[in-house]
């Protein structure tokens, strides 16, 4: 065997070892989740709020958390995907100099790696002083804060693999900078971005700290923007620190629910993407 | 002769500190073929890519000199970037590789009809129609108009392309090295279609197959590290060159 095979084999190897680690991961957390909180799951679970003494190991769900975390996600994720999407396209060279969108970007990711605990502490802050205190419209600001710099690097990531001679052919027809990125560039990048908006969501709905100081916690299912509420994460974080065995199993079920609910939208964003794709150029 | 399309004064270009184009003094003859010709690199595509002011894309750009398109000089501070629209869709665009739009081959068509203005669905089919006939594919595709774009073949490809910037109405055809991808049937119905198309567009063709130059232009540039070295009609300038460099450069 020469050299250059053994090179080969050893890199194969390696490769080999990081997929194994990669998809050993994704099934140990699987199993782990469903083995602990297999039986902790039921019906009842998904479909009713705690009643008193749930903590305890009395009667009741977590809806509330449920139907908490789908409206801190979603809403941040729809707030931040109007406010990433006017950037990423701002980046463009048609728009800033390639200097300035360096800042931007650099800025983008210093604020990626703020923890969400800081994100937190200051929107709380700014939420006092505002008179509003915790509610869910401060956790779904906050959400948005922490999705808005993962969400605007992936779509611009995806926008710079855009042909520079697509633009170009569009320009040619007569279409403006606008219409430009709306009808053709956007078009062209939208798997990049689907993926943006989905690597940002599951960020918002599996984020605790942030949402710790801002959206509170209730055992209610909330009503208004301005009650506080739970959330999946922080459910799973007060049940896993409590002293009996069986309601401890109840946090690994919430991680499961969880685990499901992002694996159900980003299942059904890849169906809605290829069926979209079908024009792209590649 | 008849009055020139294109003239251009003086034009100096920089790419930062590189000077690309220098003191380019061409005159572009209406509705005939005109052939840039001369090595790769020299700054043909970036010649052209000034004809529309597509060049304002590349970072760093300087121009100094005048572009003037009907009379009106495309360079001329006064122009704003609202304007370029209106400049650009004077001027269709045939690329070294054809990029159709991310969409059916029928909006590709529709594209610049529907930017320019509000058509009804029929007189939108008929121009649609009109345009991929005029491209000669019509009837390669009148079946499977809300296919992808990408699902032609390259050379149908490049016909779309010619159809998608005709249905703009140019008064200017740009082409710059429209066949290179093309296998030599493509190629031949690409230049085939040019040489129809001259009758009612002036057509600027950047190329450096001496061949294609000598099969159909009229009209003849040479370009040599950013200078125009000569420039006449075809049969003068691709025969029987006076200057030095183009002798040297048609004879290999």
């Amino acid at each position: 065997m020469n050299f250059r095979t053994t090179e080969e084999n050893i890199f194969k190897i390696l490769m080999f070892i990081s997929l194994i680690a990669v998809m050993g991961s994704l099934i140990g957390i699987m199993a782990v989740v469903l083995i602990k909180g297999g039986a902790a799951l039921s019906i009842g679970m998904v479909t009713t709020p705690p009643e008193s003494g749930y903590y305890l190991g009395g009667e009741g769900g977590i809806l509330n958390a449920i139907v908490g975390s789908v409206y801190l996600a979603s809403g941040a994720t729809v707030l931040a995907f109007f406010i990433s999407i006017a950037i990423a396209i701002y980046l463009q060279r048609e728009f800033t100099s390639s200097k300035a969108a360096g800042i931007i970007r650099t800025s983008l990711d210093m604020l990626w790696g703020i923890p969400s605990i800081v994100y937190g502490v200051f929107c709380f802050i700014v939420m006092m002083y505002l008179g509003i205190g915790t509610c869910l419209l401060a956790g779904i600001i906050a959400l948005t804060m922490i999705e808005i710099p993962i969400m605007t690097r992936g779509m611009d990531e995806a926008i710079k693999m855009v042909p520079p001679e697509l633009k170009e052919s569009t320009y040619v027809l007569g279409s403006n900078r606008i219409e430009t990125a709306i009808k053709v560039v956007l078009r062209q990048g939208l798997p990049g971005i689907t993926s943006a908006v989905l690597l940002a969501f599951g960020r918002g709905i599996g984020d605790a700290a942030s949402i710790l100081f801002t959206a509170g916690f209730s055992d209610h299912i909330p009503a208004s923007l301005f009650d506080s509420a739970a959330a999946l994460p922080t459910m799973i974080f007060f049940l896993s620190a409590l002293p009996s065995p069986e309601v401890r199993d109840r946090a690994y079920a919430a991680a499961f629910i969880l685990l499901s609910i992002v694996l159900l939208i980003s299942l059904a964003s890849r169906l809605l993407t290829n069926k979209f794709s079908r024009y792209i150029i590649k | 002769m008849p009055a020139p399309q294109i003239v251009t004064r003086d034009l100096n270009l920089w790419i930062g500190e590189k000077h690309i184009l220098k003191n380019i003094n061409i005159e572009i003859p209406k509705k005939e073929i005109a052939a840039i010709i001369g090595p790769s690199g020299c700054g043909k595509t970036t010649l052209l890519k000034c004809f529309n002011r597509l060049i304002d894309l590349t970072e760093n750009v300087k121009v100094k000199g005048k572009v003037i398109v009907d009379g009106e000089n495309i360079f001329d501070p006064d122009i704003k970037m609202i304007d370029l629209p209106r400049i650009r869709e004077k001027m269709g665009l045939l690329s070294q590789r054809p990029y159709p739009l991310p969409m059916s081959i029928y909006d590709n068509v529709a594209y610049g009809p529907r930017i320019h203005c509000r058509l009804k669905k029929k007189d939108l089919d008929e121009t649609v129609k009109h345009y991929l006939e005029a491209a000669g594919l019509w009837n390669e595709v009148k079946d499977r108009l809300k296919d992808p774009a990408t699902s032609l073949s390259v050379g149908q490809q490049q016909r779309l392309c010619l159809a998608r910037g005709l249905a703009v109405e140019p008064e200017v055809i740009l082409c710059d090295e429209p066949t290179s991808a093309l296998d030599p049937n493509a190629t031949r119905k690409i230049e085939e279609l040019l040489v129809k198309l001259k009758k009612d567009y002036t057509i600027i063709l950047v190329t450096h197959t001496l061949r294609q130059a000598k099969k159909i232009a009229d009209y003849a540039g040479f370009v040599y590290f950013g200078e125009l070295i000569e420039q006449g009609p075809a049969d003068e300038v691709l025969v029987n060159p006076k200057e030095k460099l183009t002798k040297e450069y048609i004879q290999g």
